[in-house]
């Protein structure tokens, strides 16, 4: 996934100019970049998925989860400093959510990660709030007819993810276990966590 | 709630409200940045929380002082928007106070 790659001798250069001005005027600080790096290099999937097997488990977390995101995320240890506020969309019986930012290609990449390519595509962002469910088949996931398709656009600056329900068949496992079986898909809402399909991927 | 600048103190749209989105496409005589998409304008929707008071990305984008406007979550019935869809299906999204009125 991460490609290894030098970064070409006159973009280094641009760079440090542009880092030059930037703490020259005073717009940010050596500090503040250096945070912000640590931020994105810490940033992948694994804490949201964590954060819903929590969720999964306790409920008072998953309360907390639900009422303020970004305090949730704190409570993980991601420092949300500087980031858009968070907010947790939960998945029932009768409802799934589907993330999507028509506009540009908002995410919650301090909780989740980079968006993936296809999240950033014209195709994507056009389709998801037209033909959900048509985009949810491409990825394998046929919900019930009488279950409604909520999309969810990204629009302006709370940013969002999915809290799945949690799958049949995983009465008794723990929360590593639970979180092995969260991927970025099932946060973004193109695709639902399932124990069988964990399993029979790891046979 | 830490979301947002600060307390939705006097947000002016109630929980459960229908409200209609401005029926306006300012952007084609000036230059704007615009966060409200084209395909919900003119579209009738349900307040379904004031998520918090935030500069208004507006004045942020062309570095003016940003006036704090309440974000709200509606809710809108997907068939109506697009004229096709599944009934019961739903879009929501985040749109500005000052981009919606009483319905």
């Amino acid at each position: 996934m991460a490609a290894t790659y030098e970064p070409r001798p006159e973009s280094v250069a641009l760079l440090k100019k542009l880092v030059a001005a930037l703490a020259a005027r005073g717009i940010v600080t050596e500090e503040e970049m250096a945070l912000r790096q640590t931020i994105a290099e810490r940033a992948n999937p694994e804490t949201g998925a964590r954060m819903v097997a929590r969720a999964w488990m306790d409920p008072e977390w998953r309360a907390l989860m639900l009422r303020d995101g970004t305090a949730a995320a704190e409570a993980m240890g991601v420092s949300m400093r500087g980031n858009p506020p968070l907010g947790v969309l939960e998945d029932t019986e009768s409802v799934h959510h589907l993330v999507v930012c028509t506009l540009c290609s908002c995410y919650p990449r301090a909780i989740i990660g980079y968006p993936p390519h296809w999240y950033k595509s014209a195709a994507y962002r056009s389709r998801a709030v037209r033909e959900p469910r048509a985009v949810l088949a491409e990825f394998g996931t046929v919900l019930p007819a009488q279950m409604q398709v909520r999309v969810v656009d990204s629009t302006a600056d709370f940013r969002w993810m999915v809290l799945p329900m949690r799958p049949a068949g995983t009465d008794g496992w723990t929360e590593d276990q639970l979180t092995a079986l969260v991927s970025r898909d099932h946060l973004v809402g193109v695709a639902l966590p399932s124990a069988e399909r964990k399993a029979a991927r790891a046979a | 709630m830490s979301a947002g600048v600060g307390e939705v103190s006097a947000a002016r749209f109630e929980v459960g409200q229908n409200v209609r989105v401005k029926d306006a496409r300012p952007e084609r005589v000036a230059r704007l940045h615009l966060r409200t998409p084209h395909y919900v304008r003119g579209r009738m929707g349900t307040i379904q929380r004031a998520l918090g008071t935030f500069p208004n990305p507006e004045d942020i984008a062309f570095n003016r002082p940003a006036q704090p406007r309440v974000l709200y979550h509606v809710l809108f019935d997907q068939p109506p928007v697009w004229n096709e869809g599944q009934a019961g299906d739903t879009l929501l999204i985040e749109l500005f106070e000052h981009w919606l009125e009483e319905a």
